[in-house]
């Protein structure tokens, strides 16, 4: 076919096959209603697509001259959504059975709430009629099945109500016998935001003969359920996808996501690996520091890496980050001890004693007054109270890092200053002001 | 030039540049900086960003899309594999291209979820029912992060299929020193285009899928353009309605399995750094053949010999180039963060050769990276 020119109106959206359902089956009437609703719609079926779940009403979109999608049980509504998100322009209908209100409970409850622009046509036949006729989440209290013998035991969900009050934009509840429902059917396509329609009807294989349930019985057991039918409930939405265009303006050119680039223009007096890591309490900066430092390594020609470790709660507990510098290249960034250790608070201290344990008389380890950290490594004593800035403890692993580094002559301290200034402007002179303040901290050796 | 950098952003940078214009996600660490990025990058690029209420909705949502024509991806872990399975199942069956990243950490089960772990080998590659074949590729370094990100664009179009980028922990979530160089290095050859579908005549029904010969594949053909398209994921014929036609189901599955295998000289990437008269071979993937290159500088400074693989296309097994490296040596060291996921297929490979060969397992399983020492204490 080689072009989109089919003229509508079509007299029907259906193919040629005839429907394979059980004698008496609402399924076929339902589809029909569907037919009928995309006829008075005007659409091109190359704008519609049907989304069909698992069961027998999953076999639905096989009778449609549209577009067809056929996936995996429950999730109907998530491929529906993609769908709708990506092209916003197609009409995009989910024919699911009662089952899969269980199974995709939940995507059916977040698309509502999400108000994304589908129409969801549950076949409410309150049982898996293509797998022997077990219970489902629609299922009547005391009603029989094959898996509830003694009786259904099982509260059944409001589908329609459930879902209404949590915003979908359009709910109706009715039974394939309905005059209107290919009306309905139409309204709820052309709602903007979410439509769901509930619509109860007969399994004539396993339902109805084994709970007597006829046509009739039908709405009978709607008003002893005491539930509400028609268009039950009716949200002023916004389509999802409009929304999130609207609030998303395009932007015409971006920059490359997080790059940020550094040219090498210091001295660094390294000349081979140096591992270094940084132990102190979560949300006191101590990851920003290092960070800092690391910018300031690679601004002095060395590679550096960056690992942090702190526990899930983030702001709570331990932070330690390991700071690796090289003069070469290298591509392993696990540390085996550290060259030199900054202990800043007690959780800092719990956390490195396997490193201080296993640090030596090379190496040196800097800590605040009041840890006596128990290490074989040359102790050195920082105290950031001493420096020439309000410290808080957002800035004090900063201050402390900028005198270790300063002790070390790693590289040039003017590279720290440079890194900093490389900083976004609300932290660029507060970083510089902590790391000056740093460097002009004299250092006590143990 | 210089930065600072970590995979995660690399993969986001390679996702942009090949067109990704639908991302789907749940939180969960390591994964989760992935999402956040495409949050804050795809919209004013006139992409969706979308997370899900959970894993399913997620990669649903992203199956979704690209039958709606988009380029989509997706990133997890380990535990969000587990419930992307039935939709990857989907995936394979629909012939849908997808990029799923899995940032592995250490398992099972919740498992360490900020430490690292390569334990996800074999499981995305049987992550399904029914055994059906996948791509899977690994990147050991931040730049190839980007190119791979790339190549499984590339790699999901042309065959129409689940592609996994698999990373870790260390890979995705320590920051690096990273020539800006090497991304111009790895974005050449990168091409990601899709081709159009063939005109056909209006006497022709179109046929979204084709199994004849196994390994064709045709191009996606997404909903609203011109032809009527049908998607499913039960046994189908190339028109895409069911059918149990035991003629047609064997095409069909035949072709789901040749358009892979069949296509290997296609997928196929390792580096290989042979040396001449090396015994020992090291083979390596991800975040561990970072310090396996790093060992082999430090054997070779010493004087002693030896040859070292990564595998970059982890699935299917690239068993032209392992066996290429394997015919060189008698003993092979396989280096990963599991209890020898991958050395399975290198002893199946092993097996197959005339003469010994001895296949040996350098593991670790206890949230820490595997040492350059590690490495050359297998040497001898």
């Amino acid at each position: 076919m080689s072009g989109s020119a089919t003229i509508t109106p079509l007299a029907t959206f259906r193919n040629d096959s005839p429907y394979p359902f059980c004698p008496g089956c609402g399924h076929g009437v339902i589809l029909n209603r569907l037919n009928e609703a995309l006829v008075q719609l005007d659409l091109d079926p190359h704008e519609v697509v049907l989304v069909s779940d698992i069961g027998c009403s999953g076999l639905s979109d096989q009778y449609f001259a549209t577009n067809a999608f056929h996936g995996l049980h429950g999730r109907s509504v998530t491929y529906a959504c993609g769908i709708k998100l990506a092209r916003p322009e197609l009409t995009v209908v989910v024919i699911m059975g009662d089952g899969g209100t269980g199974i995709g409970g939940t995507h059916l409850l977040n698309a509502a709430r999400r108000n994304i622009g589908v129409t969801v046509l549950v076949f409410n036949n309150f049982n898996f009629g293509m797998t022997g006729g077990q219970h489902s989440t629609t299922t009547p209290l005391a009603a029989v099945t094959s898996t509830t013998l003694a009786g259904n035991l099982e509260r059944p969900l409001d589908i329609c109500g459930t879902l209404a009050v949590n915003g979908a934009g359009f709910a109706y509840r009715g039974t394939s016998f309905d005059k209107h429902l290919s009306e309905r059917i139409a309204e709820g396509i052309r709602s903007p935001g979410f439509a769901i329609l509930d619509i109860w009807e007969l399994c004539t294989a396993y339902y109805a003969p084994s709970n007597q349930l006829t046509g009739k019985a039908l709405f009978g057991m709607l008003e002893e359920l005491g539930l509400p039918v028609g268009v039950v409930g009716r949200n002023d939405v916004e389509d999802y996808g409009d929304a999130f265009r609207r609030a998303h303006p395009v932007v015409g050119k971006r920059a490359v996501p997080g790059l940020e680039p550094l040219e090498p223009g210091f001295e660094a007096s390294l000349d081979k690996r140096f591992e270094l890591a940084v132990a102190g309490s979560a949300g006191e900066k101590v990851r920003s520091a290092v960070r800092l430092a690391a910018r300031a390594g690679i601004l002095s020609g060395l590679r550096a890496t960056q690992r942090d470790d702190y526990p899930i709660t983030v702001q709570s507990g331990h932070s330690l980050s390991e700071l690796i510098l090289s003069p070469v290249p290298f591509a392993y960034s696990g540390m085996r001890k550290p060259d030199a250790l900054l202990v800043l608070s007690e959780d800092g201290l719990k956390k490195a004693q396997g490193y201080l344990d296993a640090m030596g008389a090379e190496d040196r380890v800097f800590a605040i007054p009041g840890l006596r950290p128990q290490t074989r490594a040359s102790l050195t004593i920082v105290d950031p109270r001493q420096a020439a800035v309000r410290v808080t403890r957002h800035n004090r692993s900063l201050v402390a890092l900028a005198a270790m580094l300063s002790e070390l002559d790693l590289f040039q301290f003017a590279a720290l200053e440079a890194a900093a200034g490389l900083l976004a402007p609300a932290y660029r002179a507060a970083c510089l002001e902590a790391i000056l303040a740093g460097r002009a901290l004299g250092a006590i050796d143990q | 030039m210089r930065e600072f950098t970590d995979g995660s952003t690399a993969i986001v940078r390679g996702a942009l540049d090949a067109g990704c214009d639908f991302f789907a996600g749940y939180p969960i660490t390591p994964a989760s900086p992935i999402l956040m990025m495409m949050m804050r990058e795809l919209p004013p690029r006139g992409g969706i960003a979308i997370q899900g209420e959970d894993e399913i909705a997620s990669i649903g949502m992203c199956i979704g899309a690209v039958m709606g024509g988009a380029r989509a991806m997706t990133a997890t872990s380990g535990p969000g594999i587990s419930l992307y399975s039935e939709n990857i199942g989907l995936a394979i069956m629909g012939e849908v291209p997808l990029v799923i990243v899995d940032v592995q950490r250490l398992g099972p089960a919740t498992g360490g979820a900020t430490t690292v772990g390569q334990g996800d080998v074999q499981f995305v590659r049987w992550a399904t029912g029914g055994g059906y074949p996948i791509i899977a590729l690994a990147p050991s370094s931040v730049p190839e992060c980007y190119q791979l990100t790339l190549e499984a664009f590339r790699l999901a179009e042309r065959f129409r299929c689940p592609v996994f980028l698999m990373t870790d922990k260390e890979l995705n979530m320590t920051a690096t020193t990273v020539d800006l160089e090497d991304y111009e290095r790895a974005r050449l050859g990168a091409g990601v285009g899709r081709e159009k579908e063939p005109e056909r005549s209006a006497e022709e029904p179109f046929e979204p899928y084709r199994y004849d010969p196994p390994e064709a594949v045709p191009p996606l053909v997404p909903y609203g353009d011109e032809h009527i398209v049908r998607f499913t994921g039960s046994t189908h014929d190339q028109r895409a309605f069911i059918t149990k036609d035991p003629e047609t189901v064997g095409r069909l599955n035949r072709h789901l399995r040749a358009k892979i295998d069949d296509n290997l000289e296609e997928i196929e990437s390792v580096t290989a750094d042979l040396e001449p008269g090396a015994e020992t071979l090291w083979l390596s993937f991800g975040s561990t053949a970072g310090a396996m290159r790093e060992a082999v500088g430090e054997a070779r400074a010493k004087g002693r010999k030896v040859s070292a693989l990564t595998v970059q296309s982890l699935w299917p097994v690239p068993e032209n180039s392992i066996r290429a490296a394997l015919e060189t040596v008698s003993r092979i060291v396989v280096a990963e963060l599991n209890h020898g996921q991958y050395r399975r297929e290198i002893e199946r490979l092993v097996a197959s050769r005339e003469w010994g060969c001895t296949v040996e397992g350098l593991h670790r399983v206890d949230g820490e990276l595997i040492a350059p020492e590690q490495f050359l204490e297998r040497l001898s």
